[in-house]
């Protein structure tokens, strides 16, 4: 018996190493056709490309050395146009979290919710998650113009899709003996969502909004490039006009809040999940 | 007062409950007995109704539970407090909270929503945690406590229900005996003084014995024994457990002072009573 079953092992665990060279091989093949392909379309050659990659960071950095001392005077100036961006992000991080919330409670297949509704809501969402920002915004701005407002509705949409579907699985993997001792007491949906639900996806419900609130600065920026206002409105200007100095400026605020936030954001994760928890 | 006529749950072909008839007439402690998978736990589920039944009635003061619905249901599973064999509490919320939802019953959705207790909640809360001896445990987190503990806790959230009616399902068989005497006894004092109905499924025979009045036991579904705690002799057990030869209850006993003749706790309810038992058993195998 233990021989058959050696036996048995022995030509499965073949099997599996012939899969995975004959996938590796797949990929490289892939990869090389990929970039033939690539190099034979691109109108300068990629090599040739490749070697002035540095050529245009060293530009900006050299133009922000020569202006020395009136580099750092650029960042009051552009301070509003961040706080703007941020704006931007905050508002449509909230308001998405909260569609999120309502969406993710209406998809969870252990929370009692009519057997119908959970996949149209999982349609939903994947739409919602399907449409970048970027072109949500620009039909926005055509219709509704250019502001900061169609932006936020365009980042909180997708954002809505993207952690509607984050948090139904954050549901979905919670323990759900308390929610039938509160059924047991006579509460209703509402109540035993509140109480049973909540307090159990709170912490991952945080970690979640401030990843996305992250993400939403850098879409937030990018939607400036289209009209939507703020650092990202800023940036092309300066990169249109070849403003070495006031692009280093602008990319070093960006990545400068993107750090900030990403340390509160781990703060606060802490904070809600407690110390003891946090991997 | 309580009458069940011919409560039936069938999932697909297996009947788990198979046309349970009997009558409660006064406040009793009651203990169901059975093997697992006799229909026990489905039993209770199907009363509190957390579980629908197939068929069959459950009148309570002449009103059959089994046929209400939307708000008068979950205002008779307010009656009926449940008690689970993992405590079923919230665990990362504070002790005294866990209590005071027994009330969200008889709270307003929107208030809820927002955590609003009144100062009438709160103080009934504690009351309910200074009966079960832990009103200094009222601020910390339910996941922080002993087994014990919690099922204690649940217990508390069940009196905040002001029920009529208590269901246990298995109170005690993640317990360790002396948290197992602590949670039977807590039971038992509830239906003595508050004289409340506690039907109480459980495991061990010797516990059936020492804290209930009447005992039902069950089989395939069946009602196959209802008598005094006193009639269930080990013959009797055996018929319900269907064990072919001997059935050695002292093997399996998680009691402490375990003997061989049945005994009941009201005669000698004190812990320094049982102690004696305890010194008494190891005299004897000494």
């Amino acid at each position: 018996m233990v021989d058959v079953m050696r036996n048995q092992l022995g030509a499965l665990e073949s099997r599996r190493r012939l899969y995975t060279g004959l996938s590796l091989a797949l990929l490289l093949a892939v990869v090389v056709s990929g970039y033939h392909e690539a190099s034979q379309l691109n109108s300068g050659g990629f090599l040739q490309g490749l070697l002035k990659f540095f050529d245009y960071p060293a530009q900006i950095v050299s133009q922000a050395w020569d202006d020395g001392w009136e580099f750092w005077a650029l960042f009051p100036r552009f301070l509003p146009a961040l706080i703007e961006t941020l704006n931007i992000a905050a508002v449509a991080t909230i308001i998405g979290a909260l569609f999120a919330t309502i969406l993710s409670l209406a998809s969870s297949r252990n929370l009692e919710v009519p057997p119908v509704i959970i996949p149209a809501v999982r349609r939903v969402m994947d739409i919602m998650r399907a449409f970048p920002e970027l072109i949500i915004a620009l039909f926005l701005i055509f219709v509704l113009g250019a502001s900061p407002v169609p932006a936020a509705i365009a980042v909180a949409f997708h954002t809505s899709g993207a952690l509607g579907k984050l948090f139904s699985e954050v549901n979905e993997n919670i323990d759900v003996k308390p929610l039938e001792g509160l059924k047991a007491t006579g509460s209703n949906w509402l109540q035993r969502v509140r109480f049973g639900v909540i307090p159990q996806v709170l912490p991952n419900y945080s970690s979640y909004f401030l990843l996305r609130f992250e993400i939403n600065v850098r879409a937030s920026a990018i939607l400036g490039f289209v009209g939507a206002g703020g650092i990202g409105t800023e940036l092309s200007r300066a990169i249109g006009w070849g403003a070495g100095a006031e692009t280093a400026a602008l990319f070093l605020m960006l990545f400068l809040s993107i750090v900030a936030i990403d340390q509160l954001s781990s703060y606060l994760r802490r904070h809600f999940v407690g110390a003891e928890n946090f991997k | 007062m309580i009458e069940f006529k011919n409560v039936t749950k069938a999932f697909g072909n297996m009947v788990a409950v198979n046309s349970v008839t009997f009558n409660v007439d006064k406040p009793q402690m009651i203990g169901v007995i059975g093997r697992s998978g006799a229909g026990k736990s489905t039993f209770l589920r199907l009363f509190n109704r957390l579980t629908p039944a197939t068929s069959g009635q459950i009148f309570v003061e002449g009103t059959d539970v089994l046929s209400l619905k939307g708000n008068a249901k979950r205002r008779w599973q307010k009656d009926c407090a449940m008690i689970f064999q993992q405590f079923n509490l919230v665990p990362r919320l504070d002790v005294v909270t866990n209590v005071m939802l027994g009330r969200l019953n008889q709270h307003g959705t929107l208030r809820s929503m927002f955590k609003i207790f009144s100062q009438q909640d709160i103080d009934d809360a504690l009351a309910a945690l200074d009966r079960l001896g832990l009103a200094e445990r009222a601020l910390q987190r339910v996941e922080t406590l002993s087994g014990g503990q919690q099922q204690r806790v649940a217990i508390a959230r069940g009196l905040m229900q002001q029920p009529k009616i208590i269901l246990a399902d298995e109170p005690i068989a993640s317990l360790d005996p002396l948290s197992a005497e602590v949670v039977m006894g807590s039971l038992r004092e509830i239906h003595d003084r508050d004289g409340i109905t506690v039907m109480c499924n459980l495991h061990t025979l010797d516990t059936a014995r020492t804290y209930c009045d009447r005992v039902i036991g069950m089989a395939e579904g069946r009602v196959v024994f209802d008598g005094p705690a006193d009639a269930l002799t080990p013959e009797a057990a055996r018929e319900i457990y269907g064990a072919e030869e001997g059935l050695n209850e002292a093997v399996t006993s998680t009691s402490i002072s375990i003997s061989g003749a049945p005994r009941r706790a009201r005669s000698n309810p004190s812990a320094a009573g049982q102690g004696a038992q305890v010194a008494e058993a190891n005299a004897a195998t000494a």
